[in-house]
């Protein structure tokens, strides 16, 4: 199904300031039973956000009364790290983050955020650094057109490839654009009918 | 122009190439997709409101394995949710016409290790599942990586998927693990992360390398390729030589005879890196001194040496702040304090099992430990076969009733504890020896504490109820 396409983002951010943060951890494995693709905002970060009796922990970043309602997270290197389960972004989408700037990402998760219309920015260390000093109370910028995180009035520009920038600006369906290439698959079928023929 | 093995395999599956395609990205065939039931009903859901269909069921085939019950297969599954997706499974592939290895199936078990059983991995071919272990096939000379559903539901519909071209890491083994009993493919690929970290490979795809390599079986070469995506790899490989083709022939899904002979000439030819290409990425590390490695954190490059105690933060960290925060919150996690040997950590738990480690080769080498020995009073110990025919293999040898007259619980096959989606989980506090590949927070239970470790010192630790050097027992 195609997405909507992305806009400006203004918003604050909310610090997680932590590395390799896996998907075990964004989602954890006793919500992975549904067979939908929606609700699972309630269960992010899961075990982070509450405790063996199901209270909320008042040290955990989303718990903070100063950070609710923010639609970009920040984080450190490798973030999404582990499992392949895609439930871990329809969380975070879920949950309404729109954005997530951290470090590096890991492979697979990178992937999942720009097939849900979530806009994964990889900043340097150092500019990690100034964001998470400045994310309490700063709004932020995310302008996807000109690739750039703005706030307190510095533009940070971030690099992204053209097919995933476009892909979120224009809220295109994956599979329909790949069905135009129909002559191509078939050709190749043709070339190795049994693909495993030599 | 001189080729990597991967950059052989990419070129041999590219249908529409980067500067044709409009968005820069290599539409890519796919050769094999496997499915199981927890990534993949949202896929068919999407098929279905969209009015697609599946284009190839003739290459995609499914099992259930993250939430089966492993105790009493005759039973109901009794958690509902559980359930639920086991029957979406069902239905789907039914609906779909996709070949289902379903729970009451001989050749039912976790799809990494069904799928070389049945010899659905052969060399050259492009292989995908929902998860991010299927790293494991690389080992037969396939690019094999996991995928997140919305690209299942894309290869479903179209057979291919379009991808930014990986990196190529050139990862050699140098040496031979002196003693082989006790020092294994798990200790190996511990170490390699222990060393490049959890993003040390990232947006690359590994080729381990080195003469060691030809003298592993492929169950060791799985548990090597398996781990990769622990250091942040899309995908891990090795070039396929006589050991692959032997494990091939005759397997269900592989051509017979000549047709196979054929099959094997091309890959000998052909399947293999240039001896003067370059990679984008080397490391290269010494096995042959590795000690026995045990993980003591919260990721799966806090590893050890045995013979070592829990790091100070400061000594891990090697001076980042972030790099030390994670190694506070580990060792809180973990409920460690810096300085206690490895062999003083007492045992709750012991896991054998997972995709990593529950081939028979793993189950025979824990079964050597076990033979004629008791599980300590204090653990309880679980061996859960990769695979039902894995079980039944084992069985034939009697390895069931050495691990039983141990006190090992001997069960049926799935994910079971490496994840705990079905009731195989921690509960809050203990402490696990496991043959698996994660000790992420919570991954067995919330709140429960993981090492990992191979199948010899996973059963060693069972047996004495802490970590023990097995190197003195063999």
């Amino acid at each position: 199904m195609p997405l909507e396409p992305f806009r400006i983002v203004l918003s604050k951010a909310v610090p997680l300031d932590m590395a390799n943060v896996d998907t075990d951890q964004i989602i954890p494995k006793q919500f992975l039973k549904s067979v939908q693709k929606t609700g699972y905002g309630k269960y992010l970060f899961y075990n982070w956000r509450f405790d063996f009796d199901g209270k909320p922990r008042s040290d955990f970043v989303l718990n903070d009364p100063r950070f609710q309602r923010r639609e970009i997270l920040l984080a450190r290197s490798n973030f999404g790290s582990g499992s392949s389960r895609e439930h871990a972004v329809w969380a975070i989408l879920d949950y309404g983050f729109k954005v997530i700037i951290a470090s590096s990402f890991a492979d697979i998760f990178f992937d999942n955020c720009f097939k849900n219309g979530i806009l994964a920015i990889s900043l340097s260390e150092s500019e990690m650094d100034y964001l998470f000093t400045v994310a309490y109370n700063q709004e932020f910028e995310i302008n996807l057109a000109l690739q750039t995180v703005t706030v307190t009035g510095r533009a940070l520009s971030f690099v992204l490839d053209p097919s995933r920038k476009r892909k979120l600006l224009e809220g295109f369906d994956d599979i329909g654009i790949t069905l135009k290439f129909e002559s191509q698959i078939s050709d190749y079928e043709k070339k190795s009918p049994k693909p495993l023929d030599y | 122009m001189p080729e990597t093995l991967f950059e052989r395999l990419w070129n041999g599956h590219v249908v529409v190439p980067e500067h044709d395609s409009l968005n820069g990205l290599a539409l890519l065939y796919v050769d094999r997709h496997l499915i199981h039931e927890v990534t993949s009903p949202q896929a068919f859901d999407g098929l279905r409101g969209s009015g697609r269909t599946v284009r190839r069921p003739d290459l995609t085939f499914a099992t259930m394995d993250h939430n089966v019950p492993t105790d009493n297969r005759s039973l109901p599954i009794v958690d509902p949710d559980s359930s639920l997706q086991v029957e979406t499974l069902a239905q789907n592939c039914k609906e779909f016409g996709v070949t289902l290895f379903d729970l009451n199936s001989p050749d039912q078990g976790i799809v990494h290790i069904i799928a070389p059983e049945l010899g659905l991995t052969l060399p050259g071919t492009v292989i995908v599942c929902g998860d991010s272990h299927t790293s494991t096939l690389g080992a037969f000379g396939t690019f094999a990586f996991g995928i997140g559903t919305s690209d299942v539901e894309h290869v479903l519909a179209t057979q291919c998927l379009w991808l930014n071209k990986p990196k190529t890491f050139a990862l050699e083994l140098l040496g031979h693990p002196r003693n082989p009993h006790a020092i294994t493919a798990k200790d190996i690929i511990l170490s390699v992360i222990r060393h490049i970290g959890t993003s040390g490979a990232l947006g690359t795809v590994i080729e381990y390398r080195g003469e060691s390599i030809s003298r592993f079986s492929m169950e060791q070469r799985m548990t090597i390729c398996n781990m990769s995506i622990e250091a942040g790899a899309r995908a891990g490989l090795m070039a396929p030589d006589k050991v692959t083709s032997d494990y091939l022939r005759g397997r269900r899904f592989c051509p017979r005879g000549e047709h196979f002979e054929r099959m094997v000439d091309f890959w000998q030819r052909n399947l293999r890196t240039d001896n003067n290409a370059k990679f984008d990425k080397y490391f290269s590390i010494n096995i042959d001194q590795l000690a026995p490695q045990v993980s003591w954190g919260t990721n799966p490059s806090m590893v050890i040496d045995v013979t070592e105690a829990i790091p100070y933060p400061d000594d891990f960290a090697n001076g980042t702040e972030n790099e030390k925060k994670a190694a506070l919150r580990a060792l809180e996690y973990m409920a460690l304090e810096p300085g206690t040997p490895v062999t003083d950590i007492p045992i709750d738990r012991v896991f054998i099992g997972s995709c990593t480690n529950s081939r028979l080769g793993d189950l025979v080498e824990a079964s050597i430990i076990a033979k004629g020995r008791r599980v300590s009073p204090g653990v309880r110990a679980l061996v859960v076969p990769g695979s039902q025919q894995v079980k039944r293999d084992a069985e034939s040898l009697g390895l069931d009733k050495i691990f039983k007259a141990a006190g090992f619980e001997w069960r049926d096959s799935g994910c079971s504890m490496c994840l705990g989606m079905n009731p195989d989980i921690l509960a809050p506090r203990e402490r696990c020896a496991s043959t698996s590949n994660r000790n992420f927070e919570g991954r067995q239970g919330l709140g429960g504490r993981t090492h990992l470790v191979s199948p010899v010192m996973a059963a060693a630790a069972a047996i004495e109820g802490h970590f023990v050097d097995i190197r003195d027992w063999f």
